[in-house]
């Protein structure tokens, strides 16, 4: 283990986890109207029409793979049953869907804001980070999958790649885990730490506002006027806004 | 249902508004102020929060009324139950990603501004110099092809006017657009700050919200996610996307007017003086089973069932239940709005079917069916010939039924002949006659109710048109900490420490066009 191991597989990885965080924190406290998915669909939607439900849905899937593969130690599965071949098919395959649906999915979104001149002129800085950012992300991942495991002899990350990942979490962090790492996966991993130094300050924060509350929350919604006080026995459920919160348009 | 047997529940007041569609004469003043006060900024160019449409005519946007299209309002499902068109709760965040119904920019219309630099730069040559055209979206020379009154007063009705949604079913085919043979209004549309919103109940993020103090329905702008799908489900398509901050917006009723007392924009600088505001009290625990009527035909009187009478002491003692202070119960007897729509019952909901129990009314106008009269050789004075003729001209009866009515031709005849009989003893009076009565009769008004009704509709001052009562002192504490500053600041601004700045949403990074030309604004 050298300096350089320790600064790549350990510093800067501690160092984006916390500009993720603390970036988050502040930005969600201080910039709630810039919160937002940004949405261009008024402005091109044909393109954004098969590009964006394949980018997201391979990302769900390809963000559970990562779970499975990087947070799930193989004894566990092995216990659970799962023999390492079975382990490594399904990987392959649900993979390669997911990664192949992915890269569809946001080769289109590339595609749509470099030649459309309307969402072109409409891209900001930090789309300009994030969207070279998270293809550099995505297709070093899938080339490391394709070179190694679909048509290489086979890496096992799950011995290396996953106990550095699962060390940086127990703060036992083992740089000489991934050192030794094919230069794919190793690059994959890194570009992956810089996405989510990014993450607070470009649009992906709208992942974390998935409305998954709109399921269960009655349709109809009032609210008293921003600075009113509610009368005594007030009429209507109150859902006092924000704690200062924009009066609205 | 008489009101008496039915308790009455929760009892919330709402600003409504009724237009008089006789006298709108299409000018765009209120389109025009309303945009000057509120969307001239980068993002929503294409965006009119009120609008004037010529009808017939497809409207802006596009065919917007085609909800088999657009899916916006609600519906019955099989069972009778009230769904929203677009689809179940499950169904619309799957299509968070890209929502199938959204209107593109195109359905609206590319924004325009004009080299106007050329005008005052152009090097000294024999021809005039021109300001052309280019697009505020991609700052490209382009040609306008559409726009959100391009078929004003018919213009291109040949065309295009055969789009209009409304013109379904047989009577369609006999609409003409030929000049001796049509009929046009004008059409003035903003939001309709809907009882039953489907916008608001769309909100993924339960961003929208209806105010329980006046009725006002708005987005709260540090809550919305841009989801978009207000959007579809506003069957007015009256929220837009501001494609620079990625935010809905929409008609705000122009609610830091109001809350001071004062009529909106557009209500304030309408020129022919057609628009009335005041409140409505409703009973908020029937919306829901009001909206749900299963025949569309018995939605405006259902709608109507829910609004409360201010002068019946039972609704009094509830509304003072319900915290509603004195001075908005008085604005409420005062209401012109309550007037026209449940007193005299001359003022209509657009588009009722649509479930969503809008709050901005019309007065049906009169003029198609005076002109088809006089270009039949008829009095159009004289009651029986307009009487007549209201039944008997199918084309604009049918017309108006569409869009007021869900197609009952009975209700805006029955307007329409109530108006007609308020003009011809109106006349005779203003001549010096006695007036006869039985015409007014005939559309049960006493003699007394029309000198009223005429007094609303044809020489209501300011104060008679519009009754606003202010915000709340006690609740205004936080309105006056507002007043020394300007309203308008961008989101790269710090927060007052109150916290209660309007902001106009504009974007902390502008679009910046290097060839945009430095001209006016669209």
């Amino acid at each position: 283990m050298n300096a350089a191991d320790l600064l790549l597989w350990v510093a800067v990885p501690y160092i984006c986890l916390a500009v993720f965080a603390v970036g988050h924190v502040r930005r969600y406290r201080q910039d709630q109207f810039g919160w937002t998915s940004r949405t261009s669909q008024l402005l091109e939607h044909r393109w954004l029409r098969w590009g964006s439900p394949l980018f997201h849905l391979g990302a769900f899937m390809v963000i559970a793979g990562h779970v499975v593969g990087l947070a799930v130690p193989a004894s566990w599965t092995e216990a659970a049953g799962i023999s390492e071949h079975a382990y490594h098919t399904t990987a392959v395959w649900a993979g390669s869907v997911a990664g192949v649906a992915m890269v569809a999915g946001l080769g289109m979104l590339c595609a749509r804001r470099l030649l459309t001149r309307r969402i072109r002129l409409g891209t900001d800085r930090s789309d300009k980070l994030l969207f070279p950012l998270l293809s550099a992300t995505v297709v070093l991942g899938i080339t490391a999958t394709a070179a190694h495991n679909v048509f290489g002899g086979g890496y096992d990350y799950r011995s290396t790649v996953s106990v550095w990942f699962r060390g940086l979490f127990t703060l036992q962090p083992q740089p000489e885990a991934i050192s030794g790492a094919p230069l794919l996966f190793q690059l994959h991993a890194l570009t992956a730490c810089l996405l989510f130094a990014a993450w607070p300050f470009t649009r992906l924060v709208h992942v974390w506002s998935a409305p998954v509350g709109y399921l269960v929350r009655p349709y109809l919604v009032y609210r008293r006027r921003a600075g009113a006080q509610a009368p005594a026995g007030g009429p209507t459920r109150k859902l006092s806004p924000e704690p200062g919160g924009r009066p609205a348009r | 249902m008489p009101r008496g047997e039915a308790t009455i529940g929760r009892v919330l007041a709402q600003i409504a508004m009724v237009m008089n569609l006789d006298k709108c004469i299409g000018c765009h003043t209120c389109s025009v102020t309303c945009k000057q006060t509120w969307t001239n900024r980068t993002g929503v160019e294409y965006a009119w929060f009120n609008n004037v449409e010529t009808k017939p005519g497809v409207g802006y946007p596009r065919r917007y009324e085609d909800q088999q299209q657009w899916k916006g309002g609600w519906m019955l499902d099989k069972r009778g139950r009230l769904v929203l068109r677009s689809g179940g709760r499950v169904k619309r965040l799957l299509s968070l990603f890209s929502n199938p119904d959204l209107p593109g920019i195109e359905d609206y219309y590319e924004p325009v501004t004009y080299d106007y630099d050329n005008l005052v730069n152009a090097p000294a040559g024999p021809d005039l110099p021109v300001a052309r055209p280019r697009s505020v979206l991609t700052g490209e020379p382009t040609s306008i092809t559409w726009g959100a009154n391009w078929e004003d007063s018919l213009g291109g009705a040949p065309e295009h006017a055969g789009g209009d949604p409304n013109l379904t079913g047989e009577w369609a085919e006999k609409v003409r657009f030929e000049f001796e043979q049509t009929f046009l209004f004008h059409l003035p549309r903003l939001c309709e700050h809907c009882l039953n919103p489907a916008c608001v109940s769309a909100c993924p993020s339960g961003a929208m919200y209806k105010r329980t103090e006046d009725g006002i329905v708005l987005v709260d702008q540090d809550r919305c996610r841009g989801w978009r799908m207000c959007v579809t489900a506003c069957p007015y398509k009256k929220v837009y996307v501001n494609h620079a901050t990625g935010k809905a917006e929409k008609c705000t009723f122009c609610f830091p007017r109001i809350e001071a007392g004062q009529p909106t924009v557009c209500s304030e600088t309408c020129v022919g003086r057609l628009r009335y505001l005041g409140l409505l009290l409703y009973d908020a625990d029937r919306v829901g089973e009001a909206a749900a009527t299963p025949d569309e035909k018995d939605l405006l009187d259902a709608q109507r069932d829910v609004f409360l009478d201010p002068r019946d002491p039972e609704v009094i003692a509830a509304a003072r239940e319900s915290g509603i202070p004195e001075d908005w119960l008085a604005a409420a007897r005062r209401s012109p709005v309550y007037d026209l729509v449940s007193r005299y019952k001359v003022a209509l909901p657009l588009h009722p079917e649509y479930r969503t129990l809008p709050m901005v009314w019309y007065v049906p106008p009169l003029s198609p069916v005076l002109d088809a009269v006089g270009a039949a050789g008829g009095n159009s004075d004289d009651p029986d010939h307009v009487f007549a003729a209201v039944t008997r001209l199918r084309i604009p009866l049918e017309y108006l039924a569409e869009l007021f009515t869900a197609g009952d031709t009975d209700v805006v005849a029955g307007v329409l002949m109530k108006l007609t009989a308020l003009r011809s003893y109106m006349r005779e009076r203003s001549l010096g006659e006695a007036g006869d009565d039985t015409a007014l009769k005939a559309v049960g008004l006493t003699a007394r109710e029309a000198e009223d009704l005429h007094r609303l509709l044809a020489v209501a001052k300011y104060a008679d048109r519009y009754v606003v009562p202010a915000a709340h002192k006690e609740d205004a504490a936080a309105l006056s900490a507002m007043e020394n500053r300007c309203p308008v600041e961008s989101s790269g601004e710090p927060s007052g420490a109150d916290g209660r700045r309007v902001s106009l949403g504009i974007p902390t990074l502008r679009r910046r066009a290097p060839e945009a030309p430095a001209g006016g604004r669209p």
